[in-house]
């Protein structure tokens, strides 16, 4: 085939005239496949979360609500308790709502730890919850019990501990419930009865988290949330979470619950309350991952845009080099048709090639991507193949002016051309 | 031997029409090739010469006047029409050889026969043949950017043989080719006339070569001015 033959004799000059062609299907492979793979574990933390969660925080009154609310307790940095809510209000909004709430989990992050015993280790983020945690977050327990109301009301120093740290630190197999444990924290050192021991499940979701080695793998600690308030900066609660009964609808109860919190901070002009439902996390993170993909195929339809004026400019200049060679075709008896045709299949060939290596860099970077992302990469065939003919569509449609000009050559004066 | 190949009746070709600057190239010229012929063409440069011999191979139109190929009358054909008759009618060999650069010398013989859409084996079958006819059988595989100058029209002569042409026509192809080498090229035109009975229609400069053929016409000022056999003696004419 002449077309290969020639892009042979010129691999720089072909290279560059794909490169358009490779970022804009690169980067249409990245996003989709990253896109992909996000909502594949957005979904999976969804289902996992469950759909009659809901989340009450309280933000800035500026602030964005859905972003502010899913980053959670990461704002609390210099708020005042009374701009917070109290223990009392929960309860008062449990006993109200006592018919659609099921559970109510509040959490306190008391930081990093290390149990030791002896030359053992195992280490631990030793968090503060109330009971209703574990169903919010369906924690599976592998042996004794979860934290209890009792614990949390009569500040016990008790802890429900990973399977995980249990390995690391019960070498013997010893049984590790009654057990007592030494915290070492600050300098500080706390101990706890082990009362439970769950099953650790890594997250899918913790953007940038790495791998650790099992022996270094930092798991939380659970101790009851009245504990972990002692020392704390507040002693009022920035958000936490709710878990409607099953036959609850759950969007309208967000609304109520929205309402309610209103009523609550309608006098408050620097904070406010925001709620929101697993479903609206779930369709803010996809529209930002819609913003995202808008925005790239605006990258990528200038690319190949871009990439198929390059296309056109070379096979202009092809056709140029090429004169004699087309009056030479033309007078042995070549149809225009079949010079037409000839120059647009080079065309293509150019873009299918510059759109194949497009979607292998789109793969490699949607590879990086998602394991940075920590989500598993899904390649969408039906992608890839819209890619492939989306690229044969910019060889036909740029190629045919080019090619036009080729067939249309008067034989004599190309073949007198120097 | 058969009728006439080439019948051209009143033929006049102009260029830039209806414009004040337009030429009168080829005016008012007529005359008859017998099947089986070598002519050549002689004349100074600018008299006309590749003009009329455009016109011949059907590449271009004649602004007046008939011309009638092997019979058919191709002086108001359609582009497709020409590109087929052409094909299957003409063999051109040009001073520059215009092998395709990027497809061996095989390659370019069977790109007539690839037009005329014979297929794959056939062709190559074919192409071979003439390489073989042409000398060229141990050099089917180089490109003709590999190939001396006598070799690349040796090809062209057999690529101008694929379609088994009723005329060859070759604009001076000797031209960019030393004597003994252009010698060597004018031999096989001989024996591609005596062997196969091809009509062969020659443009030189050089008159001993036109000498050598049957019939020799020569242009001066877009007119036939003389039409003579051929042989020495003919050639001292002027
Ligand atoms: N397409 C064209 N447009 C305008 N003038 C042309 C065109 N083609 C040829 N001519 C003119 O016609 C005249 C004859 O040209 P032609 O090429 O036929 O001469 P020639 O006899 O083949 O000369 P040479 O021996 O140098 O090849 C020249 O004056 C040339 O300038
Ligand atoms: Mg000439």
């Amino acid at each position: 085939m002449l077309a290969v033959a020639g892009l042979k004799s010129n691999k720089v000059r072909s290279l560059l005239t794909m490169l358009g062609i490779i970022i804009g299907i690169g980067s249409v492979i990245a996003i989709v496949s990253i896109g992909n793979a996000l909502t594949a574990s957005v979904s999976d933390t969804m289902s996992a979360l469950g759909a009659n969660n809901i989340r009450v925080a309280v933000v800035p009154e500026q602030e964005d609500n859905t972003v502010a609310t899913m980053r959670g307790n990461l704002t609390q940095s210099r708020i005042d308790d009374s701009d917070l809510i109290s223990m009392e209000q929960i309860q008062k909004f449990q006993e109200r709502y006592s018919g659609q709430i099921a559970d109510i989990s509040l959490t306190e992050s008391v930081g990093d730890g290390k149990v030791r015993d002896g030359r053992l280790y195992a280490n631990v983020g030793i968090t503060g919850v109330s009971a209703g945690y574990r169903s919010i977050n369906n924690i599976t327990l592998e042996k004794g019990r979860f934290l209890n109301d009792r614990d949390v009301d009569r500040m016990r120093r008790v802890a429900v501990v990973s399977d995980r740290m249990v390995s690391n630190l019960f070498k013997n197999g010893e049984d590790p419930l009654g057990k007592e444990i030494d915290v070492d924290r600050d300098d500080e050192v706390d101990t706890y009865l082990i009362v439970g021991v769950y099953r650790y499940e890594e997250s899918s979701m913790i953007i940038g988290a790495q791998t650790q080695s099992d022996q270094d793998i930092t798991t939380p600690l659970y101790i009851p949330v009245s504990v972990a308030k002692v020392g704390a900066d507040n002693q009022n609660y920035q958000s936490f979470s709710v878990k409607t009964k099953s036959d609850v609808d759950t969007a309208a109860f967000t609304e109520q619950t929205q309402k309610y919190f209103n009523d609550l901070y309608q006098n408050n002009g620097n904070y406010k309350c925001t709620v929101i439902n697993m479903e609206s996390i779930l369709s803010s993170a996809t529209s930002m991952l819609d913003t995202i993909s808008v925005a790239v195929a605006a990258i990528a339809a200038i690319a190949l845009l871009v990439g198929g004026i390059g296309v056109m400019n070379i096979m202009l200049v092809s056709v140029t080099e090429r004169t004699r060679e087309i009056g030479t075709r033309k007078a042995l008896g070549a149809r225009s048709s079949y010079i037409r045709v000839q120059f647009i299949v080079e065309s293509v060939i150019i873009c299918v090639i510059g759109g194949a290596i497009g979607v292998l860099f789109g793969i490699g970077l949607a590879a990086v991507g998602v394991y940075l992302l920590k989500a598993s990469l899904v390649v969408s065939a039906p992608v890839i193949l819209i890619s492939v003919g989306f690229s044969m569509l910019i060889g036909v449609f740029f190629g045919y002016y080019p090619a036009n000009k080729a067939a249309s050559l008067d034989p004599i004066e190309a073949l007198r051309y120097e | 031997m058969g009728g006439n190949i080439i019948e051209m009746k009143h033929i006049v070709k102009n260029f830039y029409i209806g414009t004040p600057n337009e030429l009168h190239i080829i005016k008012d010229v007529s005359f008859t090739v017998r099947e089986g012929d070598f002519v050549s063409i002689v004349g100074v440069s600018g008299s006309g010469k590749s003009t009329l011999m455009n016109m011949i191979g059907v590449l271009d139109r004649p602004t007046g006047g008939e011309y009638l190929l092997d019979g058919i009358d191709v002086s108001r054909m359609s582009e497709n029409d020409m590109s087929d008759v052409r094909n299957r009618k003409i063999g051109f060999v040009f001073q520059t050889f215009n092998l395709i650069p990027r497809s061996s010398a095989l390659k370019n013989v069977e790109l007539p026969m690839l037009y005329a859409g014979m297929d794959g084996r056939a062709r190559s079958r074919r192409a071979k043949e003439l390489m073989e006819l042409v000398e060229m059988g141990d050099r089917m595989d180089h490109l003709p950017s590999e190939l001396s100058g006598g070799q690349k029209q040796r090809v062209a002569i057999a690529r101008a043989l694929a379609n088994d042409p009723a005329i060859i026509l070759a604009d001076e192809p000797t031209g960019a080719l030393d004597s003994a080498t252009g010698r060597m090229v004018m031999d096989l035109f001989h024996r591609v006339h005596r062997e196969d009975g091809k009509t062969v229609v020659l443009i030189t400069h050089n008159r001993e070569l036109a000498a050598e053929t049957d019939r020799i016409i020569t242009i001066r000022d877009g007119r036939i001015v003389s039409d003579q056999p051929g042989a020495p003696r003919a050639a001292e004419g002027r």
